[in-house]
């Protein structure tokens, strides 16, 4: 299964719903556009809601740290959702747990970006 | 007499789209030998970037080379030996991921995830033949198949799917 991803807005949030594989290839491609797609359009708080997703491999793993740097040079922020235990996993021997703002509650994961772009 | 070892030998086109094909066997070989199922996917992602490596760093994407795959199981562990045609790389020279100013490499994490994920990791190049990884991640005592289970008869196949 490649990955998909639909995009909804809450307020100045931009919530991504990702399912499928991250993997190196078409799965990479399609979050690279994305995330671009969304700064290209001034949306910089992002969320990106990792429920769905069944595989991510060292390269998708690399891709959301290019999502996250990217977003923060335009001044915004990204932070996962609903991580599996899967991607919980890779997040935390990769160190990147420490890096990430992870959430498992949607609407708490909205706030915490209000708070910040209203600072 | 039983058979000391069963294997599953695999020849490949190097596409990308084999990587699935090769993370579909490791899984079903793993479950085989008994491993379970988080263990299972530990194995298949290590195989996963170790086919990634042997495809776009090895065989440099060009699809009329191959990769070749050996499942080996033991009684007390699995041994995978993937071989490229390629002319090798040396892990020791891969900067550490973990590093505070790696972290936020984009590239740079796969070897690390497959050492992280098995038990043994080695590299070697085999001069006119290519580059070969081999992966071994053994059995607990628990799963291990009891003296005188069952053990398959060796399968070779050869794919240019």
């Amino acid at each position: 299964m490649s990955m998909k991803a639909t995009t909804r807005q809450i307020d100045s949030v931009t919530v991504v719903d990702v399912s499928g594989r991250i993997t190196l290839g078409e799965g990479c491609t399609q979050l690279r556009e994305l995330i671009r797609d969304q700064l290209s359009k001034g949306n910089k708080w992002v969320l990106l809601n990792l429920a769905d997703v069944t595989y991510i491999d060292s390269s998708g793993i690399g891709e959301l740290v290019s999502a996250f740097t990217g977003v923060a040079k335009q001044g915004g922020a990204l932070k996962l959702l609903n991580l599996t235990k899967k991607v919980h996993d890779l997040l935390q021997i990769t160190k990147l747990y420490t890096v990430f703002e992870v959430h498992d509650d949607e609407a708490r994961a909205v706030g915490s970006f209000e708070k910040a772009s209203s600072a | 007499m039983a058979p000391e070892s069963s294997v599953v030998e695999v020849t490949l086109e190097s596409d990308l789209k084999n990587v699935e094909v090769a993370e579909e066997i490791s899984r079903k070989v793993a479950g085989t030998a008994g491993f379970d199922e988080e263990e299972q996917h530990r194995i298949e992602m290590a195989v996963h970037e170790s086919m990634i490596n042997a495809i776009w760093h090895g065989n440099k994407n060009d699809s009329s080379k191959s990769v070749w795959l050996r499942f080996q199981i033991h009684r007390d562990r699995l041994e995978i030996r993937i071989r490229d045609q390629g002319n090798g790389f040396d892990p020791k020279r891969i900067p550490d991921p973990l590093a505070d100013e790696n972290l936020l490499n984009v590239s740079g994490r796969g070897i690390f995830l497959i050492r992280s994920f098995m038990d043994e990791f080695r590299v070697e190049h085999i001069t006119g033949k290519g580059t070969e990884v081999t992966l071994v991640k053994r059995l607990s005592s628990e799963t291990q198949p009891k003296q005188g289970g069952s053990d398959r008869e060796h399968e070779s196949h050869n794919s240019t799917d």
